[in-house]
């Protein structure tokens, strides 16, 4: 009965989001301000049947109710109860499920926060999303009904949620990332709505702002969440392995990215117009094209959602809706609203131009790379695949270059900087990170590396360009510490999020270069110096757990007199299935992490040894700190006053409530 | 601005989803037997351990099966599998290699660190056999029969789950 009625909330909020599609937009076209204010109400509504609904689904798997097919095929009943609720998300059906239910809580968020919006640009915005509310609906309850029933003949028992995803990584990645990936319907709607209405200004740009950084804030923290979930549980100890389904969240992230960056611009002065429209158009519609390579099946990729010809045809033939609309519109309506304002070439508006090329290049060659294989097939050129060289190559030639303009960007001005401004506040840093990047190499590693040198002048450029930019934005201040707290938000998130870029660089160039990794042949209580480590296996003994056994490896790691570590990497024979996982075990501190997973044991077995593979991964840490702080200063507009407040519309005009602090600190 | 420049992005999104709606129709499962019943495609290079001495698809001809094991050392999943490789060697079960898109010294470290599975591995620096072979994802294991013809193609790792489902019933088929 529960899941007939989820399935029935589902179908109700099908007919909201249609009525949230039409109703309000039809309203802004006569001036009907009724049929403008019902948005709302559909709003709230829409919300609550989408969560229902997916109440229903969490119920049927907490009751263990496998006549649903979904959840006959993703959980059983000796899952741990907080398994089974995760398990709501495990697979195609209930994911798009969550997909709905957090496009719902945008449209909730837009309709209640946005209300300093003009009438009629509140409720197109309103009505383009819920168009994009529909085409996930449809496409769910046409294709992908997660309450459809085995009956007659329904299981006695459940096929067990995929070992790889009961894990903790695996119950808040997915719902972060597709707060994300929702959160950008947002942006595209204002994109639309400024091209329906012909008409975009400052004010435009700043109600879309937070929004578009918000999304990005989460869109980067699901991303992160999914690389560390790879790392610790496919125990294969790398944090990026350029999947496809990995280069599907990557794609829009990096025109996200692009997009955050061209806002500011179109706010701060008006430039970039058609070209933020474009990256939000792009953003979202690489988004759905993501979603569509890994859900369709056209490329192989090691995560398991079903593949369906059969939804790939929907789910493109919806792309091809949405896209062409938007694009066409965005062709035909794109002149009225090109800005029209020059800039010199030392302004910020450069950096950001730049920032907005590399990134889309970045894109461009992900996307190329990824798709690739589709394309060889296509034109008859023989199945080819596309491997790390090619991604690595593209990414450490273009993201370079985009760092140490990042780091240069923190001292220009609006409009135009004269050259004596980075000349002074530059020379320091140059100078620092010259000396960093000789010095490094000597004294990590074994061996001077070229890699090493290349990182530690990167990053310490990021951090002493972004020093020394706040010492710029403080100097008129009576200290260092008083200038700080009169810093706007946005100079704080935007100097949180590149320091986390720093990080983030830190962490992935060091542990690709300094990464060692060995397989071990030991037996019981024989033990092997390696890397500055002493590690030591203790054997091999049968461990039980609530719904699989396993076989767990006992390693001791030490250093000197001074055990460092005792890991359990374990061998998982699920009992539902044939399916084994390697679970690895980790000790991580600030500047390192010792990783190890037990291999095969090796024959005879009676002789009791093992293949363990041990990894030491210097600096692993910074890569989850930089993702961090990269999402926290995108959150960071969470709490920015300017947005939250109604803030009379004349503003627009005005730039002294939002205009930048460089722009004031040089004035 | 020119105004058919604004049409660009369309453009590229539609040849884009011409591409995608022909590749609905491929399915890369499906490829997996394209190989299946023919021979290994001819070829002749040296290999990563003896540089000067080169082999041709005639040297994998003459055991009762053998294994086919594309792999490269950028390859994550390849180092996975690689000790399941060595124990199955150390079984007797002949295994060659194709080490593609590769470094030299970089494959030949890491043979010497991870131990050497393999009677020979091909040394094939710009993928050509792997791309005959239809290579689309690494590591890719093929088991051929006496003459050369290839029975069975699996892409990803190759572990004991995978060893006893697909290749051991095809071998107990070529006992019997």
């Amino acid at each position: 009965m529960v899941p007939e009625l989820g399935h029935f909330a589902l179908l109700i909020a099908l007919c909201l989001a249609v009525g949230v599609a039409v109703v309000p937009m039809v309203g802004s076209y006569t001036g009907n301000t009724l049929l403008m204010q019902s948005g709302r109400s559909m709003a709230v509504g829409l919300f609550l049947f989408a969560l229902f609904s997916f109440l229903c689904l969490v119920w049927a798997f907490t009751h263990d109710d496998f006549s649903v097919a979904y959840v006959a095929s993703n959980s059983n009943s000796l899952l741990p109860i907080y398994y089974k609720l995760t398990a709501t998300w495990g697979g195609h059906e209930g994911s798009l499920l969550l997909w709905i239910l957090m496009s719902c809580c945008w449209l909730l968020a837009v309709s209640f926060f946005a209300r300093s919006l003009p009438m009629v640009i509140h409720s197109r915005v309103l009505a383009i999303m819920g168009w994009t509310a529909v085409g996930i609906l449809l496409f769910t309850i046409f294709t992908s009904n997660p309450f459809e029933r085995i009956l007659p003949g329904s299981p006695a028992e459940g096929s067990d949620l995929n070992p790889l995803l009961q894990d903790v990584g695996f119950i808040i990645h997915p719902p972060m990332l597709y707060i994300g990936f929702s959160g950008f319907s947002v942006a595209f709607a204002f994109a639309i709505t400024a091209l329906l209405s012909g008409h975009l200004d400052s004010a435009w740009a700043r109600w879309s702002r937070p929004w578009t950084n918000i999304a990005w804030g989460f869109l980067t923290l699901g991303i992160g969440l999914g690389s560390w979930w790879a790392y610790y549980e496919l125990g294969w100890g790398f944090w990026w392995g350029w999947d496809p389904t990995e280069n599907n969240s990557l794609i829009p992230w990096l025109t996200a990215t692009a997009l955050v960056h061209s806002l500011a611009v179109t706010e701060k002065r008006g430039l970039f117009k058609t070209w933020t429209i474009l990256l939000a158009i792009a953003t979202f519609c690489l988004i759905l094209l993501g979603t569509f390579i890994t859900r369709s099946g056209v490329v192989n990729s090691v995560h398991a959602f079903a593949n369906d010809p059969e939804r790939g045809a929907f789910l493109l033939g919806y792309i091809v809706v949405v896209a062409t609309f938007s694009l066409l519109l965005y062709a035909l309506k794109a002149p009225s609203v090109a800005s029209l304002s020059a800039f010199r070439l030392s302004a910020r508006e450069t950096f950001m131009l730049s920032n907005n090329i590399l990134l889309t290049i970045l894109m461009a060659t992900v996307l190329l790379g990824t798709i690739y294989p589709m394309i060889s097939e296509g034109f008859g050129w023989g199945t080819v695949s596309v491997g790390a060289p090619y991604f690595n190559f593209f990414w450490v030639l273009l993201v370079v270059p985009l760092c140490m303009l990042m780091g240069a960007s923190s001292l220009s001005q609006w409009k135009q900087t004269s050259a004596g401004i980075y000349k002074k506040y530059l020379k320091l840093p140059v100078l620092i990170s010259l000396v960093v990047a000789i010095i490094f190499p000597f004294i990590y590693g074994d061996s001077y590396r070229i890699g090493g040198a290349v990182t530690a002048f990167v990053v310490t450029w990021i951090v002493a360009a972004t020093i020394s930019g706040l010492l710029r934005q403080t100097r008129n201040a009576p200290s260092f510490w008083a200038g700080l707290r009169q810093l706007k938000l946005g100079y704080y998130s935007m100097s949180v999020a590149h320091l986390g870029v720093a990080l983030l660089f830190l962490g992935a160039g060091l542990t690709s270069i300094y990464d060692n990794e060995r397989n071990l042949i030991l037996q019981p209580g024989a033990s092997q110096e390696l890397f500055g480590y002493h590690w030591r296996f203790g054997g091999v003994q049968e461990v039980r757990g609530p719904n699989y056994l396993a076989e767990e490896g006992q390693v001791w790691v030490s250093r000197g007199d001074r055990v460092l570590a005792e890991l359990a990497p374990q061998k998982r024979y699920y009992l539902s299935g044939a399916m084994v996982t390697t679970e690895a075990a980790i000790q991580g501190n600030l500047w390192r992490d010792l990783y190890v997973s037990l291999g095969e044991a090796t024959e005879p077995r009676s002789a009791g040894g093992w293949v363990i593979t041990v990894y030491v991964k210097p600096f692993i840490a910074f890569i989850w700190m930089g993702i961090i702080l990269m999402s926290a200063g995108g959150l960071m507009a969470l709490f920015d006053k300017r947005y939250r407040y109604a803030q009379a519309r004349k503003d627009a005009s005005d730039q002294a409530g939002s205009a930048s602090a460089l722009g004031q600190a040089t004035s | 601005m020119k105004r058919w420049k604004l049409f660009i992005p369309l453009i590229i999104f539609a040849a884009l989803s011409i591409l995608f709606w022909r590749a609905l129709d491929n399915d890369p499962s499906e490829l997996d037997s394209a190989l299946v019943g023919r021979p290994v495609p001819e070829f002749q290079m040296s290999t990563v351990k003896e540089p000067q001495r080169l082999v041709t698809q005639e040297e994998l001809k003459g055991h009762d099966f053998a294994l086919i094991n594309v792999w490269a050392t950028w390859c994550g999943p390849c180092r996975v599998e690689h000790p399941y490789l060595v124990k199955l060697a150390d079984q007797g079960i002949p295994i060659f290699g194709v080490n593609a898109n590769d470094q030299l010294s970089l494959a030949r470290e890491w043979l010497d660190e991870r131990g050497d599975p393999y009677t020979f591995s091909v040394f094939d620096p710009e993928g050509k056999l792997a791309l005959d072979l239809g290579t689309y994802g690494y590591p890719e294991t093929f088991l051929i029969d006496k003459n050369g013809t290839v029975l069975l193609r699996k892409t990803s790792v190759l572990d004991e789950r995978v060893w006893l489902n697909d290749f051991q019933p095809i071998i107990d088929q070529l006992n019997n």
